[in-house]
């Protein structure tokens, strides 16, 4: 039963070429959907160009009933699944500065480092201005402290806060998503072209 | 010849494609492992690393770098590292494949290149210091924070993307 590595089904010592593997896949997903371009990502703002909405949402999706499933049939016992930790208004102030970030600088960390591995220098950039933000939030530690310690919630999830049932969620989440695909594809048919 | 290649190398996945194969790998990483996956683990760690080699003290007597470091090993011996390496390996097969590889720094016509490099730059900047706020960036907190119906993943989801749209018109110049 899954989680494998933590229930010791496959040793600890095969973590790290698991990683590099899982992180081959993931690298080639982004890159061969296109996020190793910064004007094809920031087109999700302006209207031209929807991928990032279309990949980021499908995969949610996809791996939000595939755990379910998985727990369902007895593979994967979700509860022994690391929870993303709630901290209120970090992941407010943290995802609105990120928001910023992005419009900006065109990336998100993950897509940047795609577009590095196919020379592109403004990528480049970006990691290396990723890397001064992580020091700067360091050397100000103190600062920041307040907002990345306070209004701490536990590992909960949306049935914990928002009091629904998982199943009807996860029903209602995808019935949003495709309504929000039919819309994206409708604004894209208005918008004026962007060739890049 | 020449335009036929220009043609292909901007022939990508079909977006629902590449989503239902990233949820299917985010599903695996989640049963091999337990955890989602990551991006902006990497580069903290690699920060930490240098700020240690310089300066040693320095790091210790810093709450936040001293958090991720240990004794007997060195910060870089983390999965997101591993990952990271191979989010590298990955992208550059992929982009080899499709005539994607080349040093060029991409633009909009309307703008210079400089005006890209300082917006990348700055971007980064913010990216990186709200990744750290929120504990995570749009693959550590976001989406495999929704996998498992983190509120805080979805929070930071929202956070970003509502952001986003919100600011979009000053920065319309860089793009459209």
């Amino acid at each position: 039963m899954g989680p494998l590595i933590p229930n010791g089904v496959i040793p600890y010592e095969w973590s790290n070429i698991i990683a590099i593997i899982i992180g081959i896949a993931f690298g080639f997903i982004l890159e061969a959907s296109g996020f190793s371009s910064s004007r094809k990502l920031a087109g999700v703002f302006y209207g031209y160009d929807f991928a990032v909405l279309k990949v980021f949402f499908t995969a949610a999706l996809v791996s939000l009933i595939g755990i379910l499933y998985m727990d369902y049939l007895g593979y994967l016992d979700m509860s022994a699944l690391y929870v993303h930790p709630t901290y209120l208004w970090g992941a407010i102030i943290g995802g609105a500065i990120m928001g910023v970030g992005f419009v900006a600088g065109g990336f998100c960390p993950g897509t940047a480092l795609t577009s590095v591995a196919i020379g592109k220098i403004d990528a480049i950039i970006y990691v290396v201005g990723i890397m001064v933000g992580v020091f700067i939030f360091s050397e100000l530690f103190t600062l920041f402290q307040p907002i990345y310690e306070g209004s701490f919630m536990g590992n909960i999830t949306l049935m914990d806060s928002l009091g629904v049932n998982r199943y009807w969620f996860v029903f209602l989440f995808t019935a949003l998503a495709i309504v929000i695909f039919k819309l994206s594809d409708m604004i894209r048919k208005r918008t004026k072209k962007i060739f890049y | 010849m020449k335009t036929e290649k220009q043609k292909n190398s901007h022939m990508y996945w079909n977006p629902y494609f590449g989503g239902f194969l990233l949820g299917i790998l985010i599903l695996f990483t989640f049963y091999m492992t337990g955890r989602g996956l990551g991006a902006s683990g990497a580069m903290k760690s690699s920060v930490v690393t240098i700020v240690d080699t310089v300066t040693h003290s320095h790091a210790e007597a810093n709450e936040y770098y001293s958090k991720f470091i240990k004794d007997n090993e060195s910060p870089m011996n983390n999965w997101l590292v591993f990952e990271t390496l191979g989010v590298l390996i990955g992208a550059f097969i992929s982009g080899g494949l499709s005539n994607r590889i080349g040093w060029r720094v991409q633009h909009s016509p309307k703008i210079t290149r400089k005006r890209r490099l300082v917006f990348a730059l700055g971007g980064g900047i913010l990216f990186g210091l709200g990744a750290q706020i929120a504990r995570g960036c749009t693959s550590g907190a976001a989406l495999s924070g929704m996998a498992v119906l983190s509120t805080g993943g979805f929070i930071t989801m929202l956070g970003i993307f509502g952001t986003g749209y919100l600011v979009a018109y000053f920065f319309r110049k860089n793009w459209i």
